[in-house]
């Protein structure tokens, strides 16, 4: 069970933490919503909750409640530039189907 | 696939904000609700697993209400407090309700849409939609885990603006928020995906439980079109068991039932049409009550024999529809089958001979309004993808018009205009001095306004007192996607304005519209002679106005002679007005206007002579060339 960053990734996490000034890590999860079902969460992270799993990965600590790890589980978070956009994005090998827009899906 | 940012914690941004929306269909005999999961429209069951929920309601003494099962199981019991069908009272007056003696209601007669008296208070059936509403949103709520942002909510083709406001009404009691109310059919249609390009007209047959409906559909360019509706609403899958049921009795020469085994024998009937859906032949068996044994197989045979009058009861609006939307049998391309009804092979059968092709039917009938409803909401709560922009275009059932002098009605937007609409007409006064104008809103085919149904009045007041005919009243018809209608008026000159949305206290029944429609074909030559009348009439009247205000103001230019003969010609046309001779009256104003025009020219005269009071010749030359011929005139 691993959850992990890119290089990149992790590079640009600590750039935005140290902005922001607070917070022990990343937060990552899922939730029902969206047209395909599952939806990704990327949030800062203040405090741990207890059923939280923690992962290090290049120096950022990442948190994944207990109940989202099964659709995450394998996936690497990294940051990319497409277009004239960037930003995160989840490579997740648990996703069978994605709505069009990419902001949900399906497992 | 998206590029995510980090968010603040519990921050972080829902696809496409979380927007729940759900389609229902609020049948007559049942209700369903769907919503899109998966970019797949699935309709939402109950805790055990029921996707329908019968359009039922329940009040009980201490306030309570039951909705759907519950209360249907108590129909017999407490037929008083239990209001079944309530869509056939929406937006309708007591007196547009048919059979009411036979309903088992307590219907209190007060103007506008009727209301029914129950133990726990009077309700409207508004408000009995409204808990309908409101369970269907409770289910939706419970399973897709969250508010919901909006509902399409769809309604018969032919409901008319009072039905859909008061439909509309009862979302809103319900605590929804409507998307948009979406014709049936269209409905139907998008659940085939007859949006995804295709092409051309389409049918959808719609035999409900009690109603049949048949709508024609033009899609062209992702553009839905209802050429034209028909039906019966008093035909439905009901009149087949019914059917069925007296074959029974016959069959097994019963003696008069009382009503526990005649219910009895209503179900065994129900059970043995379902069952010959699928097979050829159905066993009724059933102990009565009374001690008399029924055990009889009834084949599809006999079923298709007893039963053919009825299906072809469907054919013949079907027809009319065609003829109405100016079309041919083979100029339809395909056939969309909704209404449980329709799973009857002799039904299936029947269709498929008149259009000669085999209908669509591998949807659930009693689902496929439900799940293009959910698909509709879907897009209009802003959960489109790529290529997903369609129009809904639907029509006007009956024309929309206003009143004008002599009860005559000027249609401004006409029966089958596609909706969203708007018409503009000027309009003028008809009297000098005029300040104010009462404006009548009807619907309706028919020439006459007596013969159309009322939908509105309101008054313009503060036109600026100008002479008959002058001031100049731009009416706009505007009616919304939803079908409702909103008519504003304009003076043009001096800017003052009127408007009302009109919220008619009680509509139209599908009846009455395929009443009216049927008596404007019968009546047309009829009311072209009655209007041609009421035009020469009006003409007369205004004609004697206008002289009679112009012997007041210029009296002194006539002979005591010259009057008298004004007067009498006068007389006669006033009398010819108020008969009917159409040929009487138009010679006594041809007789008035011969007698009038030394007058006239005197008068012509007298006001040129005025406007060059004071002046002189030389300035007269020099003025536009308006005055000039004037002048020359003088």
């Amino acid at each position: 069970m691993a959850v992990t960053l890119s290089e990149n990734a992790a590079k640009h996490v600590a750039k935005y933490m140290q902005k922001r000034g607070k917070g022990i890590g990343l937060r990552l999860g899922v939730r029902t919503s969206g047209c395909s079902g599952v939806a990704y969460k990327l949030e800062f992270a203040d405090v741990a909750e207890p059923d939280d799993v923690e992962f290090e990965s290049h120096g950022v600590k990442v948190l994944v409640d207990a109940k989202s790890l099964p659709y995450l589980d394998g996936t690497e978070l990294d940051y990319t530039r497409e277009g004239l956009s960037e930003g995160f994005k989840f490579n997740n090998p648990n996703v069978k189907d994605a709505c069009g827009c990419g902001e949900s899906f399906s497992v | 696939m998206a590029l995510l940012h980090i968010a603040e914690p519990g921050e972080s941004a829902a696809p496409h904000q979380h927007k729940l929306a759900v389609g229902i269909d609020l049948g007559t005999t049942n209700s369903l609700v769907a919503t899109v999961r998966s970019g797949l429209s699935v309709v939402l069951s109950d805790d055990l697993g029921r996707p329908l929920l019968p359009s039922v309601v329940r009040y009980h003494e201490d306030g309570g209400v039951d909705v759907g099962y519950e209360a249907q199981a108590e129909q017999a019991r407490d037929p008083r407090n239990t209001i079944v069908s309530v869509k056939r009272f929406m937006g309708r007056g007591v007196r547009d309700i048919a059979h009411r003696e036979s309903l088992p209601y307590d219907f209190e007669d007060v103007p506008g849409m009727v209301r029914l008296r129950t133990v726990a208070g009077v309700k409207s059936p508004v408000e009995v939609s409204a808990e309908i509403l409101r369970a269907l949103r409770q289910r939706a709520e419970h399973s897709l885990g969250g508010e919901l942002v909006g509902a399409v909510i769809t309604v018969p083709a032919y409901f008319d603006d009072a039905q859909r406001q008061a439909t509309k009404d009862a979302a809103k009691l319900a605590g929804l928020s409507v998307l948009r109310l979406l014709n049936e059919p269209t409905a139907a249609a998008i659940a085939y995906g007859l949006d995804n390009g295709a092409e051309g007209i389409y049918a959808v047959y719609d035999l409900g439980g009690g109603t049949f409906d048949i709508s024609i559909l033009k899609l062209s360019r992702g553009v839905f079109e209802v050429m034209s509706t028909g039906g019966d609403s008093a035909l439905g899958g009901d009149d087949f068991d019914q059917r069925i049921f007296c074959w029974i009795l016959e069959a097994a020469r019963l003696k008069p039932l009382s009503a526990e085994d005649a219910r009895l024998l209503l179900t065994c009937a129900r059970e043995a049409k379902e069952y010959l859906t699928n097979h050829g032949i159905a066993p009724i068996n059933a102990l009565l009550n009374s001690g008399e044994r029924v055990d009889l197989k009834l084949t599809t045979e006999v079923f298709t024999e007893i039963t053919r009058t009825l299906v072809a009861k469907t054919i013949k609006p079907v027809r009319k529809a065609l003829r109405d939307a100016g079309l041919s049998v083979s100029e339809v391309k395909g056939v969309v089958m909704v209404g449980g009804a329709t799973r009857m092979p002799q039904i299936q059968h029947a269709v498929g001979e008149f259009f000669n092709q085999e209908p669509l039917n591998n949807l659930d009938p009693d689902k496929v309004v439900a799940l293009g409803a959910a698909t509709q909401a879907n897009l209009l709560a802003g959960n489109r993808g790529a290529g997903d922009d369609w129009l809904l275009l639907d029509v006007i059932p009956l024309s929309l018009g206003l009143e004008t002098m002599g009860g005559l009605v000027e249609k401004l937007i006409p029966r089958n205009a596609t909706i969203p609409v708007a018409r503009a007409q000027e309009f003028t006064t008809f009297r000098d001095g005029q300040t104010a104008m009462a404006l009548h809103v009807v619907q309706g085919e028919r020439e006459l306004v007596s013969d159309c149904r009322s939908l509105a009045r309101f008054e313009l007041r503060g036109i600026p007192p100008m002479v008959a005919g002058a001031a100049r009243i731009r009416v706009t018809f505007q009616v919304d996607a939803d079908g409702l209608l909103a008519v504003t008026a304009r003076e043009q000159t001096s800017g003052v304005e009127a408007s009302i949305t009109v919220k008619p206290s009680y509509g139209l029944s599908d009846d009455e519209i395929a009443n009216m429609l049927k008596d404007s074909m019968a009546h047309s030559k009829d009311d072209a002679v009655r209007r041609a009348l009421k035009e020469t009439q009006v003409e007369a009247q205004r004609l004697i106005e206008a002289v009679q205000s112009a012997l007041k103001s210029d009296r002194d230019l006539l002979t005591d002679e010259q009057y008298a003969l004004i007067e009498t010609a006068v007389t006669r046309l006033q009398t010819a007005a108020l008969g009917d001779d159409r040929r009487q009256i138009s010679q006594a104003m041809n007789d008035l206007e011969a007698e009038t025009r030394t007058f006239a020219a005197q008068r012509m005269d007298k006001t040129i002579s005025k406007a060059m009071a004071g002046r002189r010749i030389e300035d007269l030359a020099g003025d536009e060339t308006g005055s000039e011929k004037t002048g020359e005139h003088a």
